[in-house]
């Protein structure tokens, strides 16, 4: 959507690091066509009758079906494709960094990253030498498929890859939107409430995963994991759960090992 | 408030049936939304107020109807109201249900002239 008017005709923008557009600074530009909108109310007096007309179609399903598109490309290409969300700050971009470092001599790494507004997070990927775009969603609160497929053609996404698509921190609208990924991983984080599950319920039981972050600062917090697992379990039993801290290492593992079954299903 | 975007998806699904209607002025708009949607319906009246306008919806009366939640228990296939992903079987408790009803996000019809 358009962040001047909310017209609904802004375009994300799509940049990798060192491509900051020194005119706009990564906002949507907008252009209208200048019409100048006139009714002529010259009426032939054949006076029509309203008709109702059936429409019958889903409001997400060009959203959906541009996912298909996207999951088909991915399956072809043995491509891996994670959807990432979580709050702001739950350590997002921090795990992608570890999990870059640590095992990018292994696993073909290629990152999205969603962000309102800012190349941040995608320079913070670059220095760690994985392939990433930035996409700006501008006033938008979310990724959605069209994004991830333009994204995906100017990333160049290698074959058998591991495509880490970080969405913009939200727990609310990203839930809505397929982007065509493989998995959905949620994270959260112990400086949060252990009840996230139970107050953002479309998220937890759309995800494949649950990646409870931050787990260092467990002896500092309040924060329940048997709690925020049962809530979790609540919501969608089959959801996994692992739990780690991305600052000590502790933990990483059970997420390789995750990432690997996942690559071989 | 992904509701913004979801009421530009719908005017331009509106736009897109009303241009192949050869439609000059639309009446109404009718729109079914879910109980589990994950759309809040005050918010979606409210967003398209604003989406509506320069388009062949501004004017029109927008009518919103509700779909309560529906579920079937996977494991005795009891069908029941849920409002919510908590709600356990009420015959035989077990949890998760499948929602059978109310997530419905659609353009059901357009009154046009």
């Amino acid at each position: 959507m358009c962040d001047t008017c909310g017209c609904g005709q802004g375009k994300a923008t799509i940049l990798k690091p060192g491509e900051e557009n020194s005119k706009n600074h990564g906002k949507t530009t907008h252009t209208h066509d200048g019409e100048t909108h006139t009714h002529d109310h010259s009426h032939s007096h054949d006076h029509s009758h309203p008709r109702k007309v059936k429409i019958e179609q889903d409001v997400l399903g060009k959203n959906n079906l541009l996912a298909e598109r996207n999951r088909g490309f991915f399956q072809a290409k043995n491509i891996l494709a994670l959807n990432l969300v979580s709050s702001p700050g739950s350590g997002k971009t921090s795990l992608l960094e570890r999990t870059i470092k640590e095992k990018g001599k292994e696993l073909t790494f290629f990152i999205i990253e969603g962000d309102q507004q800012t190349m941040n997070d995608a320079n913070r990927i670059a220095k760690v030498g994985a392939p990433v775009v930035q996409v700006n969603t501008g006033e938008g609160c979310h990724l959605d498929a069209d994004m991830v497929n333009r994204a995906v053609q100017r990333l160049e996404v290698a074959d058998k890859a591991v495509l880490m698509i970080e969405n913009v921190g939200n727990l609310v609208c990203p839930a809505m939107f397929d982007l065509g990924e493989s998995s959905r991983v949620v994270i959260i984080s112990t400086t949060e409430g252990e009840d996230k599950p139970l107050k953002y319920p479309y998220m937890f039981r759309s995800s494949n995963l649950c990646i409870i972050n931050k787990t260092d600062l467990l002896p500092y917090l309040d924060f329940d994991v048997e709690k925020a697992r049962e809530y979790a379990l609540q919501i969608n039993p089959d959801l996994k759960i692992i739990e780690l801290s991305v600052k000590s290492g502790e933990g990483m593992d059970q997420w390789y090992d995750w990432l690997k079954q996942e690559m071989k299903d | 408030m992904h509701e913004f975007s979801i009421a530009v998806n719908i005017v331009e699904i509106a736009t897109d049936y009303a241009g192949r209607e050869n439609a000059k002025v639309v009446k109404e708009i009718e729109i079914e939304v879910g109980e589990l949607s994950g759309v809040v319906v005050d918010a979606l009246e409210f967003c398209m107020e604003a989406a509506v306008k320069d388009s062949i919806l501004e004017g029109a009366e927008t009518s919103i109807s509700f779909v309560p939640g529906k579920a079937r228990c996977n494991a005795c296939s009891h069908e029941f109201e849920v409002h919510d992903f908590l709600t356990v079987c009420p015959s035989c408790n077990t949890p998760a249900p499948e929602v059978i009803e109310g997530r419905e996000l659609r353009v059901k019809s357009l009154l046009v002239e």
